[in-house]
């Protein structure tokens, strides 16, 4: 177990090394972060003392490291666009996200739990063609068409529900159900295939021969140990967040992390851009450590490997 | 793991157990045998790719200022000059949505090509020689599924600026991946036949071993790898146009136009309603097709993707 949580740590570290390093190259590259300050009266003197206080007299690795070394301080830089410490806008951004992604989840296990057991159980019934309908639509429609579409009818035509902006429970339905579908069709897929698998098991088999009733078996026997797969699933779910977030947030005008990066990308904003892509990867790599552990604490073969 | 159908339409459980079929149902299954839909619409949108300029009524880029906003010909006052409408800029939706299927499948065409290709060549390479080889190609597979794709493309983005060719590259640096790791799990296997063993023993020459004995029993697993991406693909390079960091304007590109609908929602429904719809229609098809080769040539892979 020591091993396996080594290894995974430093995949962890390497992951974020290299996102930050692709960050700090691209943002080298879009030239010399002195210019932004560059105006009619600057002289050579300051530049050079720019240069000195930011240390780009030094060698690019150099650079680097200090440039982490401030990242990790919480010290990002201040944003082009709003000429306000790039941390400040990010962290402010943070709520809004986190709200949507929790209404995404409840309504991704709200619709893929209950109709993927159900689908497994009736197999072949209507309600299993209902559930994979659910499934195949999921994956092929593109979020954000599937988010205007839904402001066209819940909105435009039947003004049921408010499109854009945070305010009370009602804002959060449409793009709830934009940034869940997606994990929804997901979920109901594999809790789908997990139950089918589990419900042709020998101990299933037994408990059916002990003359345990069908709720028992379903609930008891087959649903728990089905959840082991789709639980692993959490950290694709995070990934799917992520993209869909930004999408979702776009669409619908919410004040999230996902709109800001998008805002930064249109105004050329690099240091915002990059403090979203910090926050978000250190997340990222989190959760996927978390689910590599999870997985391990529950299935022990996995900690062998 | 037994094997029962993750999600695919192709089979169906109750005939087998000797129940009787409903006509409906029995009809289902008679068109589910093979994908006769899908092939249907991915014939269509492949012709319409590729004789674009022919098919198209109008030039997708041409704005008859007069006639902007027309509905499409079954709805209000659409008139039979415009089958499907026109846009804010007078365009006509549908020449617009016909070259939009070439940008896509132009796309994928060669985002699979490039990502098959390396994927399987370093998938073979990582089997053949083991050890260093195969631990520093695995780690980069694992590297390249670690990093969130839509954040590197918005970094990239914001510094090299939009284009066709650094969709094409971001898209294809993310999909060689499943390749390699699919097509080494394979070519494992193969290694350690005999009839490789005696190719070696005959004294064939690497490159031909691998070309010749391993490549050919390998074919089967990267036709469904592929088939399945498409679909993704296809998504990802949609989401990308539609935050405005895919394809640049004014190229017709499915995802582009449905954000420039997004704002016409309350007066013209249709501008962001087809492109959407086109791309919904081409996954799914692309999708069916993938579950269906999947079944068909490598049933192993079910539970894979």
């Amino acid at each position: 177990m020591a091993r396996f949580l080594l290894r995974r740590i430093l995949y962890a570290i390497v992951v974020v090394i290299l996102v930050t390093l692709i960050v700090f190259v691209m943002s080298r590259l879009s030239g010399d972060p002195r210019t932004v300050f560059l105006n009619e009266y600057t002289t050579q003197e300051q530049w050079d003392e720019w240069g000195r206080q930011w240390g780009l007299d030094r060698p690019l690795i150099a650079q680097y490291f200090l440039w982490l070394g401030r990242a990790l301080q919480g010290n990002l830089g201040n944003s082009l666009r709003e000429n306000r410490p790039v941390w400040d806008v990010v962290m402010e951004r943070v709520p809004a996200t986190a709200q949507l992604a929790l209404g995404a989840f409840i309504f991704a296990l709200a619709l893929g739990l209950p109709f993927g057991v159900l689908s497994a159980v009736k197999r072949g019934s209507w309600w299993d063609y209902l559930g994979r309908t659910i499934a195949l639509f999921g994956q092929a429609l593109p979020p954000f068409w599937l988010g205007i579409m839904l402001i066209l009818l819940f909105s435009v035509q039947l003004e049921w529900l408010p499109t854009s902006r945070r305010e009370g429970i009602p804002h959060f339905v449409l793009p709830s159900i934009t940034l869940g579908w997606l994990t929804a069709a997901g979920l109901l897929r594999l809790v789908r295939s997990a139950m089918l698998d589990v419900l042709d098991s020998e101990y299933v088999k037994m408990a059916r021969a002990k003359g345990v009733g069908e709720g028992g078996i379903v609930w008891k026997h087959a649903f728990r140990n089905a959840l082991i797969a789709p639980l692993t699933y959490a950290a694709l779910v995070f990934v799917a967040f992520l993209t869909g977030a930004v999408v979702t947030e776009t669409v619908f005008a919410w004040p999230g992390l996902g709109r800001l990066a998008v805002e930064s990308v249109k105004s050329l904003d690099l240091a915002v851009l990059s403090g979203v892509v910090l926050v978000l990867t250190a997340l990222y790599v989190t959760v996927n450590f978390l689910t590599d552990l999870l997985y391990a604490v529950i299935d022990p073969r996995i900690r062998l490997e | 793991m037994s094997v029962q159908p993750a999600a695919s339409a192709v089979e169906e459980g109750p005939s087998v157990f000797g129940k009787k079929r409903g006509r409906i149902r029995g009809w289902v299954h008679e068109v589910n045998r093979y994908p006769v839909i899908p092939v249907l619409i991915m014939a269509v949108m492949v012709v319409c790719a590729l004789f674009a300029p022919l098919v198209a009524p109008h030039d997708p880029l041409f704005g008859y200022l007069g006639d902007r906003e027309e509905p499409p010909v079954w709805y209000g006052e659409g008139s039979t000059k415009f089958l499907l409408g026109t846009d804010q800029q007078g365009r006509d939706l549908l020449s617009r949505v016909i070259f939009g299927a070439r940008i896509s499948i132009l796309i994928v065409t060669i985002v699979v090509a490039i990502g098959g290709t390396v994927g399987t060549a370093l998938g073979i390479i990582a089997a053949w020689y083991g050890r260093h080889v195969d631990e520093f190609i695995m780690r980069l597979v694992d590297l390249t599924l670690a990093l969130p794709f839509i954040l590197v493309a918005l970094v990239a983005v914001i510094v090299l600026g939009q284009s066709l060719t650094l969709v094409i590259a971001l898209l294809a640096v993310f999909s060689w991946n499943g390749f390699a790791r699919q097509i080494r799990a394979d070519a494992l296997q193969i290694k350690t036949t005999d009839y490789v063993s005696s190719a070696r023993v005959a004294g064939a020459s690497t490159l031909r071993i691998m070309w010749k004995h391993i490549f050919p029993g390998v074919v089967n697993t990267m036709t469904v790898v592929a088939s399945l991406r498409v679909g993704s693909l296809i998504l990802s390079e949609a989401i990308l146009s539609f935050l405005g960091a895919g394809i640049p304007k004014p190229t017709p590109a499915w995802g582009v136009m449905v954000a420039d609908g997004r704002d016409y929602l309350g007066t013209s429904w249709w501008i962001a309603f087809f492109p959407g719809f086109s791309i919904f229609l081409l996954v799914l098809a692309s999708n069916f097709l993938g579950d269906w080769l999947r079944d068909r040539l490598d049933p192993r892979l079910r539970q894979v993707d």
